[in-house]
């Protein structure tokens, strides 16, 4: 099973990467982009373990591992079998 | 008063600071594997400088999991002193022993340069040999050292008197400028509330010889030397 899950800045906290790629894209006339929030996307294989399985262990691998709560939000999806 | 410093793979300021407290300061230190359960009976915890685990995914992030901080973190609640500089300290924040999280530099920037702080806190195991308002000369090294947490937590630490150094110009005066990373607060070192364990970003281990250019560090290392009253 794959699945995928989104790490990013939470709102509240400035992302200064986020801005540096903005201000590049506005430099190069992309005057549509207002804002940019960088984040890390991780992909992951899951072995034998049913949908629900994969429902619990996401989520937990994401908020105890892969995202520093005090900063940084998550989100997850399955992306198939 | 024996001294323990932790080996991740990775570090890179173990042996300066195994150097400070028992060539520098003559006292016993050892050195501690990640991988072990033992503490060796050690009296004071330092995690070292360096880039642990290669800062793969964050700063700090992987070193936590390490079976050596299960023993470190009971000796924290047992009261034991933690002091972590630099990637240690940003290991204590990824363990929660110390709150917040570290963002990257303001200006995007990895920093390698002297900088001076001011002692806030005087009172405390890691800067009780100095006094508040003295500034010291210190190196700092690192990429991710813009400390962060939310306002409430924020208020609560400096209510409680948990900030230990603050980034400062050289006559201790608090400016833009010499908050170099952009840390809140320009807090470059804090304590937990029980005030036992202790992270900060600059390096004391390597201000501790004039040859080295500053001899500044003793004041922070010298102050371990005494055990909590």
């Amino acid at each position: 099973m794959k699945a995928r899950i989104l790490v990013s800045f939470k709102d509240s906290v400035l992302d200064p990467q986020g801005q540096a790629v903005r201000n590049a894209l506005h430099t190069l006339g992309y005057d549509a982009v207002k804002d940019v929030r960088q984040g890390k996307v991780f992909d992951l294989e899951l072995g034998d373990v049913t949908r629900a399985e994969a429902e619990r262990l996401l989520p937990e691998i994401a908020g105890k591992v892969l995202a520093n709560v005090v900063i940084e939000k998550y989100a997850w999806q399955i992306l198939g079998d | 008063m024996k001294f323990g410093v932790v080996v991740f793979p990775g570090s890179n300021c173990d042996a300066d600071a195994y150097h400070a407290f028992r060539d520098v300061l003559g006292k016993p230190t050892t050195y501690l594997w990640h991988k072990d359960h033992d503490l060796k009976g050690v009296d004071c915890v330092i995690l070292p400088g360096g880039f642990s685990y290669g800062d793969y995914l964050r700063s700090g992030a992987i070193a936590r999991f390490s079976p050596l901080m299960r023993e470190v973190c009971e000796f924290a609640d047992k009261g034991g002193l933690v002091l972590g500089i630099c990637n240690g300290f940003q290991v204590l924040l990824e363990l929660n022993l110390l709150p917040g999280a570290m963002l990257r530099n303001k200006r995007l920037k990895f920093l390698c340069q002297y900088v001076t702080i001011r002692i806030e806190n005087d009172k405390t195991a890691f800067s009780r040999k100095g006094t508040k308002g003295q500034v010291l000369r210190i190196p700092i090294a690192h990429f991710d050292g813009n400390w962060y947490a939310p306002p409430e937590t924020v208020k609560e630490i400096e209510d409680n008197g948990q900030v230990v150094f603050r980034y400062c110009d050289t006559e201790g005066r608090l400016s833009e400028e010499s908050n170099v990373n952009g840390s809140l607060n320009a807090i470059a070192g804090l304590s937990n509330k029980r005030g036992n364990v202790c992270g900060m970003m600059p390096h004391p281990e390597r201000a501790v010889e004039s040859i080295l250019g500053s001899e500044d560090g003793l004041v922070i290392l010298r102050s371990l030397l005494e055990k909590i009253s």
